[in-house]
């Protein structure tokens, strides 16, 4: 193996990279453009969804309780609900999302609730529905807030103080800092968007370097110059890995720019939802530097992965039928970190991508688990250096490079 | 000096079989010399010409080229060896400049004589014009000569040409004969395949006639004229290599 043949075909190899337009797209554009100006479109879109929920009056529907008047003008007097003038098909003009929710009054209710003994009350709403689910919220706050009222003045009727009804408070406050709230929201995200952007990185300049090579003929160019095949292969792989890692690189800085806006986005929406939401959820940063540690022999790892197949190919678009359900493959670990209630553990550990994504959710979260960074860091590693190896031997096979 | 010794290759193909792309190739080409390979397409000639070059590894037999052997010093044979073939192409994204350069880095020559040695192709080779410019802005000339500059970047003492004149228009085909004319003339040893009789003709020295992976014949032109009592080239190619097809 000699260096200078691999600086030089590396140095070829960025040159030319650079000067291609297709391959500037997926490593540098994509990454620092695409993702995050989705991400942004999607959060600010989903809060202005919510805040204009959130401001709409909904209309609401009583069904029956025409024996108690009071509940229902004490409903129009919150100024929180429309009445509807009650209707036999409420179903269904809950479904056509003309009436948001509906509540059933038992007959009797004023009655029984002055002698301490109601019957339950009944909301209906369309579940998944988001108007539909706010209306229901809004209408279960005044029954419960009534409820409270009710309560107070029974046990006053009694002589007996409030507080029997709570004779104790429960309050919740949150002793995570802004960074570990961020790591817990977007723990699973980010190591999901890195790893594949990691991949999708690799993808054009490998398709590029090899089957792209062989189409336009440059390869048998290059393997009739002194470079051994070892040479060729590691000059190549570097900037395929390049590629990842640029990749990679761009999408932190963009995702960091996008997070604080985002962070600020969930902030405003949250405001006055209590002390949780009065905070800004940010990033640590010590989670973003081991992210970006554990993320690199999986960098190693696609790249020779991807360079191998795309070996097989005759053509560019030949091998981006073989990577593209590469892709598919590696989105399931890959989003293993998104899933709730999966822990890591040894034997997850050993299984490549979804062990870096589950313990790079940890790190954003503050939980250093060092056995378990070893044995993934080590483990990716070796998985890494088989690939690398496996490139090399099929780049020696002539039935490979010379496929036709 | 290319010597090849009982050079044979065999490809495994699934729905074929066994296919002998080179079966016991040996001829012996000396400095200052062109062989002319001479075969159809499929002949053998790509596969006997990429062993030389060591693109491909016998799978038994071997050949010197430059005084190493190609099974066991392949660096060595490519430092020594030009290889110019029709399915060699240039890099459109580097200029000529770059494309030379990269392969005279690859052959190991340092930045000062690198900068010479493209300086004197440029000359020889009337490239000014367009050393600066990007490959893929090429004419076809233009490119022939930018192939011909990389393959001589690292001056090797082999020259090895593997049908380079297939789809080019005819100033460009001559020009590249005129170039290896001139490779002769400065000692080197050449190899040239072809299928166009006119060229051989044109150019070799020696001629050896490959049919189905095997040397059929080898000798001068009149030697094989005279061996087969034609005097037409193509008519002593066909009762050579297709005894059956002879009119």
């Amino acid at each position: 193996m000699s260096w200078r043949a691999i600086r030089t075909i590396y140095a070829k190899e960025l040159r030319d990279s650079l000067r291609d337009r297709r391959t500037l797209v997926s490593t540098i554009v994509i990454p620092t453009f695409l993702m995050p100006v989705l991400m942004l479109v999607v959060v600010k879109a989903t809060s202005a969804i919510v805040s204009r929920a959130r401001e709409e009056i909904p209309r609401v529907m009583v069904i029956d309780g025409a024996d108690s008047p009071g509940i229902r003008a004490e409903l129009e007097k919150t100024g929180k609900f429309r009445l509807e003038r009650a209707s036999s098909d409420w179903k269904s003009l809950i479904s056509n999302k003309r009436v948001r929710a509906a509540v059933e009054i038992p007959a009797g209710f004023e009655k029984a609730l002055e002698a301490g003994s109601a019957p339950a009350i009944t909301l209906y709403d369309y579940q998944g529905e988001l108007k539909s689910g706010l209306a229901a919220e809004q209408l279960r706050n005044f029954f419960t807030g009534l409820r409270a009222r009710a309560t107070a003045r029974l046990l006053a009727d009694r002589g007996l103080p409030a507080s029997i009804a709570k004779p104790f408070e429960v309050t919740q406050t949150n002793v995570a800092p802004p960074e570990k709230v961020g790591g817990n929201l977007m723990g699973g995200f980010v190591p999901y968007f890195l790893i594949l952007l990691c991949f999708t990185g690799a993808m054009y300049p490998a398709m590029d370097l090899t089957a792209g090579e062989k189409e336009r003929g440059t390869m048998e160019t290059l393997l009739c110059s002194p470079a051994t095949r070892t040479d060729i292969v590691m000059g190549k792989f570097l900037m395929v890995l390049t590629g990842s890692l640029a990749a990679v690189a761009f999408s932190l800085i963009s995702l960091s720019f996008s997070l604080l806006v985002i962070g600020s986005t969930i902030g405003t929406a949250t405001a006055g939802m209590g002390p949780a939401g009065e905070m800004t959820p940010t990033i640590d940063l010590l989670g973003i530097l081991g992210v970006v540690a554990m993320v690199l022999p999986v960098a190693v790892l696609f790249s020779a992965v991807v360079f191998t197949v795309c070996l097989f190919a005759k053509s560019p678009k030949e091998a981006q039928s073989y990577v593209t359900p590469l892709v598919f493959i590696i989105i399931f670990p890959c989003g293993i970190g998104l899933l709730p209630g999966i822990e890591l553990n040894y034997h997850l550990a050993m299984v490549p991508v979804a062990n870096v994504s589950l313990v790079c959710k940890e790190m954003l979260s503050g939980v250093w688990h060092w056995g378990y960074i070893g044995v993934i860091f080590g483990s990716t590693a070796v998985y890494a250096a088989a690939a690398l190896a496996l490139a090399v031997a099929m780049f020696k096979r002539e039935g490979v490079i010379f496929r036709t | 000096m290319i010597e090849a010794r009982l050079l044979t290759k065999v490809f495994r193909d699934k729905k074929r079989g066994e296919i002998r792309g080179a079966d016991g190739v040996s001829f012996k080409v000396e400095p200052g010399r062109i062989y002319g390979l001479l075969g159809a397409n499929g002949a053998g000639k790509t596969t006997t010409l990429r062993m030389l070059a060591t693109l491909l590894k016998p799978t038994s037999g071997t050949a010197v080229v430059a005084g190493y052997d190609v099974v066991r010093e392949p660096d060595k044979v490519r430092a020594n060896v030009g290889f110019l073939a029709a399915s060699t192409a240039l890099y459109d994204r580097l200029t000529a400049r770059e494309m030379i350069s990269y392969f005279g880095r690859l052959n190991g020559l340092d930045e000062a004589s690198l900068r010479a040695r493209v300086r004197l192709l440029a000359d020889e080779l009337e490239m000014h014009d367009f050393l600066d410019r990007r490959c893929e802005k090429l004419s076809t000339g233009m490119k022939q000569k930018t192939s011909i500059a990389r393959t001589l970047v690292h001056d090797p003492q082999v020259m090895i040409f593997d049908e380079p004149t297939v789809g080019l228009d005819v100033m460009t085909a001559r020009s590249i004969v005129r170039f290896v004319r001139e490779c002769r003339g400065r000692g080197k040893t050449v190899i040239y395949s072809t299928h166009v009789m006119s060229e051989a003709e044109k150019l070799c020295d020696v001629v050896g006639i490959i049919h189905e992976g095997a040397l059929r014949a080898e000798g001068t032109i009149e030697e094989l004229k005279a061996r087969t009592g034609e005097t037409d080239l193509e008519e002593c190619f066909v009762k050579i290599a297709c005894p059956g097809e002879a009119t």
